[in-house]
C-alpha cells in the first residue's frame, strides 16, 4: 500500500512541475523563446505574493489574486521591451539575455529579501487531507494537481476556441504572414508571455505554500520545468502534464527508496525517456 | 487621382538593389497585370506596397497617404491585402480559421464575410474543418485568396496565384476576379503566365531586372514588343 501511496504523491507533484512548466511551453511554442529566467520568474512571483500577504493582511490565494493582474503586465512588458528586440534568425541572443535576467532577478531578489529562506503563512487548508480508503491525501496537493488541469483547459480553450488563440497558432506558424493579415506579432508575443506570467504566478503560489524558498531556488524550477516540456515533447501542453508526473512519481519513487535519490530519480527518468523518444512523447508533427 | 501608386520605388535586400525606381498606378475598380521573367522584381514590389519591405514614405501613396514606411499590420489595415506567393496557409489553422484570421482584431464591413467566400469556392465549404495543408494546390490557393477578402480590401494583391497548378485549376481561380471586383475590390495581379495576365487585366505593367520596361493596354501591345520587354531586345 505504501508504494499505491507514493506513486499518488508522485502524481499530485507531478501538477506542480506542469504548472511550473506550462508558461515554459507556452512562450517556447508561440515563439520559439527559450526563457532561461522562468525559474527565477516563478521564484520572483512568489516573493511578490508574499509581500502582499505580509504587507497587506491577504490570505495568501487572495494575494495571488491580486499578483496575477501585476504580473501579467510585467510579462507584456518584459516581451515588449526587451525580449522582442532578442528575437530573430539567430537563437543565441534570446538566450543570453535570458541568462543575464535570471542572474539580475536572484541577485535582486537577493539584495531585497536576504538569503533567509521564507515561507507563504499556513492556514487549515494548507495543512487539511482527506482519508481515501487507507491512503491519506493532502488537501494542498490535491489542490495543486486540480489547478494545473485546469490551466492546462483553460489554455486549449484559448488556443483552439478564441480568435485570440487562432492569432497565437498563426503567428507561430509564421510571423510574416500574420502580420499580413494584420497581426502584430510583436504585440502577440506580448501577450503571450504576459499570460504565461499569470500561469507562474500560480505555480509560485503552490510553490510557496509548499516548502520554504529562498532567492536561489528558481534555476532548480526551471530544471524540473524544462524536462516536463521535453518529456512531454515540446508544444504538447497535456504532454507537458504528464511529463510533470513522471518526474513527479521518479522522485518520491526515489525518495522513497532513499531520501537523497529524490531529485537524481527525477533527472535519470528525463534521459531514460528522451533515450527512447528523443522527440519527447507527444512531438507536434509540423517542428 | 490613382488609388494606389508607387512613385520611383526602390528596394534592396541588403546589399542587393532589386527595384531601381519602380512607378505603377492603380485606379480605383480597375485591375492590373504586372508580368515578368523570374527576377525581375515583381515579388518584390508586391512585398514593398504590403509593407513587409519597409521604402521611403513617399514610394508608395494609397488613397493620398504615403505608406510607405508603414509596418504590414497597418498597411493591412487600410485596406490593401495580399495573397502571397505560394499560398502560405497556416498549417496549424483549419480552412475556416485561416478563412477568420482575414479579419482578425478588426470588425469589417462589407461584400466578404465565411458565407460570401464559400459561395464564391463552394468546395471550401465542405473541406471548412480540414487543415488547410490538407488540400490540394488549387483549394489552397482558394483559401489563400478567401483570407485575403475576408478583409474586405479595397486593393486586393495576387501574388504568381497560378503558380503550380494545372491549367484547368487555374481556370477555375481567375473565374473568381470578376465576382471580386464586383465586390469593390482594385486588383494587382502578379502572373508568369502572359496569356492569362492579358485576359484579366485592364492594363499590364512589364519589368525585367527590377524596372518597368513596358505598360499599356493588352490590346495596345504587341507579341513583339512584350517579348522584348520580358527578355530585353536583341534576344
Amino acid at each position: 500500500m505504501i508504494w499505491v501511496d507514493t506513486i499518488i504523491q508522485g502524481i499530485l507533484l507531478g501538477g506542480l512541475y506542469a504548472l511550473f512548466a506550462a508558461g515554459l511551453s507556452l512562450v517556447f511554442g508561440i515563439m520559439r523563446l527559450v526563457n532561461l529566467a522562468h525559474g527565477d520568474l516563478i521564484v520572483m512571483g512568489t516573493y511578490l505574493i508574499l509581500l502582499l500577504v505580509t504587507l497587506l493582511g491577504l490570505p495568501p490565494f487572495l494575494a495571488a489574486a491580486v499578483a496575477m493582474p501585476v504580473m501579467f503586465c510585467l510579462g507584456w512588458a518584459l516581451q515588449k521591451f526587451l525580449l522582442n528586440r532578442t528575437l530573430g534568425d539567430d537563437i543565441l541572443p534570446p538566450l543570453l539575455v535570458t541568462f543575464g535576467l535570471s542572474i539580475a532577478l536572484q541577485n535582486a531578489l537577493l539584495e531585497t529579501f536576504s538569503a533567509d529562506s521564507q515561507r507563504l503563512p499556513t492556514s487549515a487548508l494548507t495543512t487539511a487531507s482527506v482519508q481515501a480508503g487507507p491512503i491519506s491525501l493532502g488537501v494542498m496537493p490535491l489542490l495543486t494537481f486540480a489547478s494545473a488541469v485546469l490551466v492546462i483547459i483553460a489554455l486549449n480553450q484559448l488556443f483552439y476556441r478564441t480568435e485570440l488563440g487562432r492569432a497565437f497558432r498563426a503567428t507561430s506558424d509564421d510571423a510574416t504572414t500574420a502580420s499580413l493579415m494584420g497581426i502584430k506579432p510583436a504585440n502577440i508575443f506580448a501577450i503571450a508571455t504576459g499570460i504565461a506570467l499569470i500561469i507562474v504566478t500560480i505555480a509560485a503560489l503552490y510553490l510557496g505554500l509548499r516548502a520554504n524558498f529562498d532567492p536561489n531556488i528558481g534555476p532548480a524550477r526551471l530544471i524540473y520545468a524544462f524536462e516536463a516540456v521535453i518529456i512531454g515533447g515540446l508544444g504538447s501542453l497535456w504532454g507537458t502534464l504528464l511529463g510533470g508526473i513522471i518526474i513527479g512519481v521518479a522522485q518520491t519513487i526515489g525518495a522513497a527508496v532513499n531520501p537523497e535519490w529524490q531529485i537524481l530519480a527525477g533527472h535519470i527518468a528525463f534521459l531514460l525517456v528522451l533515450l527512447v523518444r528523443p522527440r519527447g512523447l507527444f512531438p507536434r508533427a509540423n517542428d | 487621382m490613382a488609388l494606389l501608386q508607387t512613385r520611383d520605388l526602390i528596394a534592396h535586400y541588403g546589399d542587393f538593389q532589386a527595384l531601381f525606381g519602380v512607378d505603377i498606378e492603380l485606379a480605383e475598380n480597375e485591375t492590373i497585370a504586372i508580368i515578368g521573367a523570374n527576377g525581375a522584381g515583381k515579388t518584390t514590389l508586391m512585398r514593398s506596397i504590403a509593407g513587409v519591405l519597409n521604402n521611403a514614405a513617399e514610394a508608395v501613396m494609397f488613397d493620398g497617404t504615403a505608406i510607405g514606411t508603414r509596418p504590414a499590420d497597418e498597411i493591412m489595415a487600410q485596406g490593401v491585402a495580399m495573397v502571397p506567393e505560394g499560398r502560405r496557409l497556416f498549417p496549424s489553422l483549419s480552412v475556416e480559421e485561416n478563412l477568420l484570421i482575414g479579419t482578425y482584431g478588426r470588425k469589417t464591413i462589407g461584400h466578404w464575410t465565411l458565407e460570401t467566400v464559400y459561395d464564391l469556392f463552394p468546395i471550401l465549404r465542405e473541406r471548412r474543418n480540414s487543415p488547410g495543408t490538407a488540400l490540394s494546390g488549387g483549394q489552397q490557393q482558394m483559401v489563400a485568396i478567401g483570407r485575403g477578402l475576408m478583409s474586405n480590401p479595397r486593393v486586393l494583391l495576387c501574388d504568381e496565384i497560378s503558380l503550380g497548378l494545372a491549367p484547368v485549376v487555374i481556370k477555375d481561380i481567375y473565374k473568381a476576379v470578376p465576382a471580386i471586383k464586383a465586390a469593390g475590390a482594385s486588383l494587382i495581379v502578379v502572373e508568369q503566365d502572359i496569356a492569362q495576365a492579358m485576359a484579366v487585366a485592364d492594363r499590364v505593367y512589364c519589368m525585367m531586372e527590377g524596372r518597368v520596361t513596358l505598360s499599356g493596354t493588352p490590346d495596345s501591345l504587341s507579341r513583339d514588343a512584350i517579348h522584348d520587354a520580358y527578355f530585353g531586345a536583341g534576344h
